[in-house]
């Protein structure tokens, strides 16, 4: 590795340089699925389930790639399907109809690793061999693994951690002890399904700066699912925001906020707020239709 | 690991009670308030006990009963945590068994004595059999239950971190299920020092705790008889005591009470 580029302590990666996204707003679901650059391409992507009632259409004719390096969030009202299009891309469901692709640059298939909620940490472990956990199932060493482990572990602000079990850490610590078990298989991209949902105020806006940093020094790809608009628009390069009934993507915006960025520096900025009302909008009108006439001049406006 | 320290107090306190009652007890018999020929004082408990265990009556069947109780223990625990495991992990194996693992559970074990004794006859066999069959599906019950409740989250994490089967069984089923294994057999050692004491009692002659009782009843030598109820309820709190022994070293991270 050339010693010149800055590497990161958790992945010998190198570290970007950033340069923010281009031009704004493409309306719609973004068809450059077969973008040759794209780490991950969903294209149309459906998915059905059978309930009693009949076929319920989760997600209809998804697409959307995302570029190496990116940090994509997709925001939407619980039941637009943001968890079950994450969970395709993960692999862990097949979808009723539609491809997905995941390809680096270098022609090899890309994988990811899921970073779900602090929750999913496995209680019987402890911080160090939960974060160990996935490199044990590779056969990796294990004093190998261990070391490996306690780097991320103090990547994540857990030094002191390794040898307690999840159940004598806090909420925000077992989240950090979540990120760390992913970072640990070195993932080309991160799928995040709501994974600072469960936290109060404060450790989620830590968490969100952390995130932001391990993002900024391991040059990972980022996938992440929310619903807050705030958490979109604070930690992305583009937000895919879907509506429901079926699930789809109704609007793919680009964030235009500096790299790397502070949070606070981001809520103050004149651009957030009209963002934000951008994002709302589209939002709103998946609201189911409100009867009142009142309301239903405002959506028209 | 940091669990709370006990105040030095409460020891003592635990003990009061106990300690009130006996002496309560103590002296109403030896005030002849209370008859003590079927209520002996318990220091002439003690002292019979004492005799029982110079002559070797009382460790010999003390050891026939823990004998008993252990191996039948095994014997029904081993394939309940397999069966438990099996009837969680694979729908249709639950389906098969379940009804039959309710119908047995629901049945009090000692009424199936008379049905061992017919099958295997009045030796040993039909004594452990009879534990095993007590036990064994309150363990199934038990441990299906610690599988179907297992977060989900868990199998997703090891099925995206590409773990085989075998690995999702051996790093997230089981040892998310050895809790409630535990708890089943918590339950299931004092099912199992019930169903041997009231078997002993209708094997006369064959030895164990029960036998004790029953025997020393008959020929009412009553404080006998109040040295195996005292051995019984030892027997009972050292079993667990084991039992909890074995569960912080198996089980490390659970919250213990």
């Amino acid at each position: 590795m050339d010693q010149s580029t800055a590497t990161s302590p958790i992945t010998d990666l190198p570290a970007r340089s950033r340069s923010t996204s281009e031009a704004d707003t493409a309306r719609g679901d973004d068809r450059r699925s077969r973008d040759a650059g794209a780490l991950v391409s969903v294209d149309r992507v459906s998915q059905r389930f059978d309930a009693p009632s009949g076929p319920v259409e989760v997600l209809s004719d998804i697409s959307l790639t995302v570029q190496p390096g990116e940090f994509r969030v997709l925001v939407g009202p619980s039941g637009s399907g943001k968890t079950t299009l994450l969970r395709i891309v993960a692999g862990l469901d097949r979808p009723s109809s539609g491809t997905v692709s995941a390809q680096t640059s270098h022609g090899r298939p890309a994988h990811g690793a899921m970073v779900p909620q602090g929750r999913s940490v496995f209680p019987w472990l402890t911080a160090r061999d939960n974060v160990a956990y996935g490199l044990k199932l590779r056969g990796v060493p294990r004093r190998e693994r261990r070391a490996r482990a306690e780097a991320l572990l103090a990547a994540v602000g857990l030094d002191g951690s390794a040898a307690l079990y999840p159940r004598q850490l806090s909420e925000g610590m077992r989240q950090r002890v979540a990120i760390a078990r992913s970072l640990a298989v070195d993932p080309d991209i991160l799928l995040m399904d709501e994974p600072f949902s469960a936290l109060d105020e404060q450790t989620r806006l830590l968490l969100q700066e952390e995130l932001l940093r391990i993002w900024h020094d391991t040059a990972k790809t980022i996938l992440f699912v929310t619903h807050s608009l705030d958490e979109a628009l604070v930690l992305s390069d583009r937000i895919s925001v879907m509506g429901t009934r079926p699930g789809r993507i109704v609007a793919t915006i680009d964030v235009p906020f500096e790299r790397p960025r502070s949070i606070i520096t981001v809520r103050t900025d004149p651009r957030y707020g009209p963002l934000y009302q951008r994002l709302w909008h589209h939002l709103r009108e998946q609201a189911p239709r409100p009867h009142d006439p009142a309301d239903a001049r405002e959506l028209s406006r | 690991m940091t669990t709370a320290r006990r105040r030095p107090g409460e020891f003592l306190l635990s003990l009061a009670a106990p300690l009130v009652l006996l002496a309560t007890w103590e002296w109403l018999a030896r005030a002849d308030i209370i008859n003590p020929v079927y209520w002996p004082p318990p220091t002439a408990v003690l002292e019979t006990a004492r005799d029982q265990i110079v002559n070797g009556t009382l460790v010999a069947d003390t050891r026939i009963s823990l004998f008993r109780v252990l191996t039948g223990f095994v014997l029904g625990a081993v394939p309940g945590v397999v069966l438990g495991l099996a009837m969680g992990l694979f729908w249709p194996v639950r389906l098969l068994l379940m009804p039959i693992a309710s119908a047995v559970y629901a049945v009090p074990k000692i009424a199936l004595v008379p049905l061992a004794l017919i099958t295997f006859g009045l030796g040993e066999t039909s004594k452990l059999f009879l534990v095993a069959i007590s036990i064994v599906f309150v363990v199934v019950l038990s441990t299906m239950g610690g599988v179907l409740s297992l977060d989900p989250a868990y199998r997703d994490v090891a099925r995206d971190f590409r773990a085989s089967r075998w690995q999702v069984f051996t790093t997230v089923a089981l040892p998310g299920t050895l809790p409630a294994i535990f708890t089943g057999f918590r339950l299931a050692l004092g099912f199992a020092l019930v169903v041997i004491v009231g078997t002993e009692f209708v094997s006369p002659g064959d030895g164990g705790i029960g036998d004790l009782i029953w025997e020393s009843w008959q020929v009412l030598r009553i404080r006998v008889m109040f040295v195996g109820l005292v051995v019984t309820g030892l027997m009972g709190w050292g079993l667990t005591a084991a039992l909890d022994l074995i569960e912080r070293l198996v089980v490390p991270w659970e919250a213990r009470r």
